[in-house]
């Protein structure tokens, strides 16, 4: 079964979702969208750091993603704002990463593939690292879910329940760099973001609890991923941006829906 | 024996000395209120206490395994998290509906379980906290102005309710508040701040003296008046901490 290379591809895809679920809701309650966003253009850097020194594709940008974490909370106490950091570094990351793999002779590259994903061509191996990441995150995210929501409603009600707000902000940040590193290969650099936050958003419409939104974006995510799955391979359209526009649909319909609920 | 204790507290945010030499005592069954104008370092008194600050010398002590409820000032919800109030209650630790409904009833909203915490008004809310507070079954209750946005009646009937609670469960209590003149006369001791202790002792014994005048002048005194009322009960605290009511 793991032959057809659309089996393949499906299970990538639901493997990313189920990873971005939590992460996506954590993004939305946090606004760490352009925070998502820049972890994910900061991982160009990191393919290219990984291209560069022959190491697996996943290595590279967890090990970015952290560094930029590390490095905006340093910059965002001197006088900057986060997003404006935030800017600075996202960006600088992907054209530094751009550059740095023009340098690398040898091996052609092929940079669509990044930049938009090729879940098509997700391969065992690839499979088995993108749903060890997906085991890796959901038991992180199991582990910490408490202390991470506590923190995310208020500083000082997790203070006082002995809870340290610094260290789950580290796990999210981290638990988002292993998501992105993993996504790549199905959805590339630049549709991470959306996979992230439009099942999120989504599903906050008609979710009531916080466990109900992350259940319904890992839904909403997965009939993403196989309609635009099939849309792709029916009217040849390209996979990673099919997918995306799938989620947007269901947005729409669910945004109706919420407006209809509390009318 | 005393649950929370300070002494010489300085805390200071880079070169800026917020807090000097602050001493507090906190007994069981005790209810200590703290006031002072803003910027008099009320809120990083909590802070040091509940241990988002650290004092930058001094000691902080508090009984080992001491149980904290803590009622924040009015929290910012965001919409974007959707939670129902029994999902709220139940985030620290897993607890039954039974002790949901029996918390809120407490706190004097028993018909809220159901709703988002984002559609309830400000008075449920703070209500909605005391309650997830007295879910853990606190020997302290702390409360940073949680009736801040509240008008008259809404705090004085939210420090009745305080007030109440205490007198049930025993647990003792440590708040700010703006409300001078409507929680004084449910405290047993008032800490009037402003950097550091400018006098502290029975809420009689703090209008008197001439440091309080300076700080609140002496226009409150009318609406002080108005509120006050006569102690016609005494508070005995033995050795055990247990409190009798005659």
């Amino acid at each position: 079964m793991l032959d057809d290379f659309l089996v393949r591809a499906g299970l990538g895809g639901l493997g990313v979702v189920l990873a971005a679920a939590p992460l996506g809701c954590f993004v939305v309650w946090r606004r760490m969208a352009y925070f998502g966003e820049a972890t994910a253009h900061g991982a160009m850097l990191g393919v290219a750091l990984s291209l560069a020194f022959e190491q697996s594709i996943f290595i590279g940008p967890l090990i970015v993603a952290v560094l930029m974490a590390w490095t905006v909370s340093l910059f965002s106490q001197r006088n900057y704002a986060t997003d404006t950091i935030l800017g600075v570094f996202a960006h600088s990351a992907l054209a530094l990463g751009l550059v740095v793999v023009s340098f690398i002779s040898g091996v052609r590259i092929d940079l669509m593939a990044y930049l938009f994903g090729d879940i098509l061509a997700v391969s065992g191996s690839d499979l088995a690292i993108i749903w060890g990441g997906v085991v890796l995150i959901c038991g992180l995210m199991a582990w910490r879910w408490t202390p991470l929501l506590l923190a995310t409603l208020n500083e000082e009600l997790a203070y006082a329940a002995g809870i340290k707000p610094k260290r789950e902000q580290l796990i999210l940040t981290l638990s988002l760099g292993i998501t992105v590193a993993v996504s790549i290969k199905v959805v590339g650099i630049l549709l991470i973001a959306a996979m992230l936050i439009i099942p999120a958003a989504a599903a906050r419409q008609l979710a009531r609890t916080p466990e109900g939104m992350v259940a319904l974006t890992a839904v909403i995510g997965a009939i993403s991923v196989i309609t635009g799955l099939s849309a792709a391979y029916r009217f040849d359209t390209p996979t990673a941006p099919s997918i995306v526009c799938v989620s947007l649909g269901l947005f729409c319909v669910f945004s109706i829906l919420g407006a209809l609920k509390h009318r | 024996m005393n649950l929370i204790s300070l002494k010489k507290v300085t805390v200071a945010y880079g070169n800026s000395t917020v807090l000097r030499n602050v001493d507090l005592n906190l007994n069981s069954g005790e209810i200590v209120t703290i006031v002072g104008p803003n910027g008099s370092g009320k809120t990083t008194l909590l802070r040091a206490i509940i241990g988002s600050v650290q004092p930058k010398t001094g000691t902080i002590t508090l009984k080992p395994g001491l149980k904290i409820g803590y009622v924040p000032q009015r929290l910012n919800f965001d919409r974007t998290l959707p939670l129902t109030v029994q999902r709220f209650l139940s985030l620290s630790d897993p607890v039954s509906r039974d002790m949901c409904i029996h918390a809120l009833q407490r706190a004097g909203v028993p018909q809220l379980l159901k709703e988002q915490m984002s559609d309830i008004s400000g008075g449920q809310f703070q209500r909605v906290l005391l309650a997830r507070a007295l879910l853990g079954q606190p020997e302290v209750l702390i409360l940073d102005e949680a009736t801040q946005g509240l008008d008259q009646p809404g705090s004085a009937a939210f420090y009745r309710q305080i007030e109440t609670v205490r007198n049930e469960t025993g647990c003792a209590v440590l708040m700010i508040s703006h409300d001078l003149h409507v929680v004084m006369s449910a405290s047993d001791q008032v800490i009037c701040l402003n950097g550091h202790v400018c006098c502290a002792g029975t809420p009689s014994a703090v209008l008197s003296t001439p440091e309080y005048r300076e700080l609140f002048g002496t226009g409150t005194g009318g609406a002080l008046a108005l509120y006050r009322h006569d102690h016609d009960h005494v508070h005995e605290h033995d050795s055990s901490g247990a409190e009798a009511v005659t």
